[in-house]
């Protein structure tokens, strides 16, 4: 919804807003898991009552996303502390941790963690050792997930009843870009507690392979907020574009990259380095519908678009024929 | 949407919007005269829309969508569309109400004090709720009671009361005719009907109570009647509550607080008669 | 043989309140709430004058409260290890 990419962007632009407009804002921002981001950027100013009752319980929930997420943290750094590994934790849950802007009313599901490959093996048991047990039990997709994916298999505590992804590097070996992990390991950044984030670039650029490289765009919308949130709060250092662009190439994510920087700059008007950036292309216009498919109750619409992402994604992260073999297998083992 | 309809219930604002014209026909008539959303801003909105697209038509199924779903939640047939929209108002509250603690538990009301019973399902805390409401008392809610951290008051939720199987009985033998929904069957809980609540309730939906007595009553014993001690009170409040642990601290505190100043009973009884009399009896004893 | 060394956050973390046969602890950074009974808050309590072992805080607790010292330390033990497997202490 465009409307609401105009709220985030720009606050003033919700003033206007009737009964029917709030509503329809609010469950959309819901659908795109940005109702506490939306909630920040609206704190303080002259809202409805209703609505700033809305946006008030917006940020409690947040705080609570936000504490639960960094005590999964601390959790998982207290069960990996006596191994001698670096624990880097991505997307949300490193906003929140590094007090960045895009952590500010983030929506915060399962943990994310990258540790490097190697580390696997001692990784694996330290936390089956603190609580956290697998979520499914099946041997081929266990295999599959071992040698292919780009995270163990998935971990969700037995009594917290919360998730945890290891990932070894950012993307899944099957796709068709593949991120530099040791490089990314070698320039992440410590925090206080000992765990680590990665480098602003490489931050931006997670987000990027995400956005593209891996899923459909489902959650694009709020994917790219966070891109501008990153790029405003970095991007005032010059340095920084440069670093990024290099970065973007040993990755092999400069095409990506060049897209992100456009649409963010389209939808959320980020002020990103046109060089990057490059030219526009017509399929932005594309994304872009991609992104704001969202109508008033919340609902995905512009379904052609969507599914044809979806075929897209599945295209980029597996080669065609382990796509089918992969696929095959699935069905043959359904229940009869 | 193509079919809607606002309504509020207690403190909450909905906004319910549907494919399919029968379901929001029934929420009409049997939620008329509730009052709509505060300023028209609903609170949390509920979609009723075919699991696929062809399912509109063709052995229509309702899957039940919303700002808060059930991604694996199984659709319901249109003949329970209205089952599927009170479903759908339940969701939203268990996964997304912020500001009051919920608890699964039914209330009345008398001179301002609150009682609130709670229990397992089929333990008949909504029959009680709902015969209790026609004989004097104001009939407060059957499913949820909302706890507002900070004033310890307890708010209102009248929805339709969902009976099921012999509690449909009872209350056709108490009730007006015009008060009921169609008797939906083979639903996933076996037979339902839903039942509006009385005017008086509705009128006062708007009106909050001190908690005053909680009972856990236990439906098909002898009857009898023990006290129970505050942490076996907090332990199954908190197992009754689908938003203590999101609430934090505030939720820590209105719960500790109302576990410690409301006293506790567990009350078995073999028929809503003896229930309704233990009930009066230990509200007198209370001194309320 | 000493055991582990554990210690808990400042006493500002946790919100407790007494109830009739347990008493309530609110975790603050986890959001936890967790219903226990002696020695728990007093093992917390006399961690807050720093990280200790099962026999220092049972030294501890012998020096303010009146208990059977037999066994205490190995009672003290099983708790601590209880406790961090909830996050309430985690060793030092």
């Amino acid at each position: 919804m465009k409307r609401l990419a105009d709220a985030l962007r720009d606050p003033a632009t919700a003033d206007g807003l009737d009964a029917e407009g709030w509503t329809g804002l609010i469950a959309a921002a819901r659908a795109e898991q940005l109702i506490g981001s939306l909630a920040f950027r609206l704190e303080g100013r002259s809202l409805p009552p209703r609505v700033e009752r809305i946006m008030e319980e917006a940020r409690t929930s947040a705080a609570q996303w936000r504490r639960s997420a960094l005590w999964e943290a601390e959790m998982a750094r207290r069960a990996l502390r006596d191994l001698d590994v670096p624990v880097v934790l991505m997307k949300g849950t490193a906003y929140a941790a590094a007090g960045l802007d895009a952590g500010v009313g983030r929506s915060i599901g399962d943990l994310d963690i990258m540790v490097p490959r190697e580390a696997l093996p001692e990784v694996e048991p330290a936390l089956l050792e603190a609580g956290w047990e697998w979520v499914k039990p099946d041997p081929y997709d266990d295999a599959y997930y071992r040698q292919w994916m780009h995270e163990l298999p998935p971990l969700i505590h037995r009594e917290r009843d919360r998730m945890i992804d290891v990932h070894h590097t950012i993307l899944p070996l099957t796709a068709r870009v593949t991120p530099d992990a040791a490089a990314m390991l070698a320039e992440s950044v410590a925090l206080p507690d000992g765990l680590r984030i990665l480098s602003p670039e490489d931050m931006v650029l997670h987000g990027v392979a995400h956005l593209f490289a891996d899923g459909d765009l489902a959650g694009g919308l709020r994917n790219l907020w966070d891109q501008d949130r990153l790029l405003r709060q970095f991007g005032a250092d010059k340095s920084f574009w440069v670093r990024l662009g290099a970065r973007a190439d040993l990755h092999g994510l400069g095409t990506h990259l060049a897209r992100a920087l456009r649409l963010a700059r389209r939808i959320y008007g980020t002020p990103v380095d046109r060089v990057i950036a490059g030219r526009g292309r017509l399929s932005d216009l594309w994304f872009a519908r991609r992104l704001t498919a969202r109508d008033g109750w919340g609902r995905e619409t512009r379904k052609l678009t969507v599914f044809a992402f979806y075929v897209r994604s599945h295209w980029l992260r597996m080669p065609p024929l382990m796509l089918a073999r992969h696929l095959w297998t699935k069905w043959r083992k359904r229940p009869a | 949407m193509r079919h809607r309809f606002d309504l509020r219930i207690g403190p909450v604002g909905f906004r319910i919007g549907s494919a399919w014209r029968a379901p929001i026909a029934a929420l009409g008539q049997l939620y008329r005269g509730y009052p709509k959303p505060v300023d028209g801003i609903a609170d949390f909105t509920v979609r009723l829309e075919p699991e696929t697209r062809w399912r509109r038509f063709v052995r229509p199924s309702v899957a039940i969508r919303g700002d808060f779903t059930l991604p694996d939640a199984a659709p319901l047939a249109l003949a329970h569309g209205l089952l599927a929209a009170e479903m759908g108002m339940n969701l939203q509250m268990a996964l997304g109400q912020r500001r009051y603690l919920i608890l699964h538990a039914s209330a009345v009301e008398r001179d301002g004090r609150a009682l609130l019973m709670t229990g397992h399902s089929g333990a008949g805390k909504s029959t009680l709720a709902a015969i209790l409401g026609e004989r004097g008392w104001r009939f407060m809610g059957d499913e949820f009671a909302l706890l507002d951290p900070a004033t310890g008051l307890l708010h209102a939720f009248p929805r339709l009361v969902s009976l099921k199987n012999q509690a449909i009985a009872a209350m056709e033998a108490e009730v007006a005719p015009d008060r009921f929904g169609p008797r939906l069957s083979g639903t996933p809980k076996g037979d339902i009907r839903h039942l509006r609540p009385n005017d008086a309730a509705i009128a006062a939906m708007s009106a909050p109570a001190r908690p005053a007595l909680i009972l856990f009553p236990r439906f098909g014993f002898e009857s009898a009647e023990r006290p129970m001690g505050e942490s076996e009170v907090f332990v199954r409040l908190t197992q009754a509550s689908t938003n203590y642990v999101a609430l934090g601290e505030p939720g820590f505190d209105a719960l500790g607080h109302l576990v410690k100043s409301v006293p506790a009973r567990a009350i078995d009884y073999p028929d809503t008669g003896s229930a309704v009399t233990m009930a009066e009896r230990l509200w007198r004893e209370a001194g309320l | 043989m000493a055991g582990p060394c554990y210690e808990a956050d400042a006493p500002g973390a946790r919100l407790h309140r007494s109830l009739d046969a347990l008493d309530l602890i609110y975790h603050r950074p986890s959001g936890m709430t967790h219903m226990v009974s002696e020695p728990v808050p007093q093992i917390l309590a006399a961690l807050a004058a720093g990280p200790a072992d099962a026999a220092k805080i049972a030294r501890r607790l012998a020096a303010t409260h009146d208990f059977d010292a037999n066994g205490a330390e190995d009672a003290i033990a099983a708790r601590l290890a209880e406790l961090e497997a909830v996050g309430l202490v985690r060793r030092a």
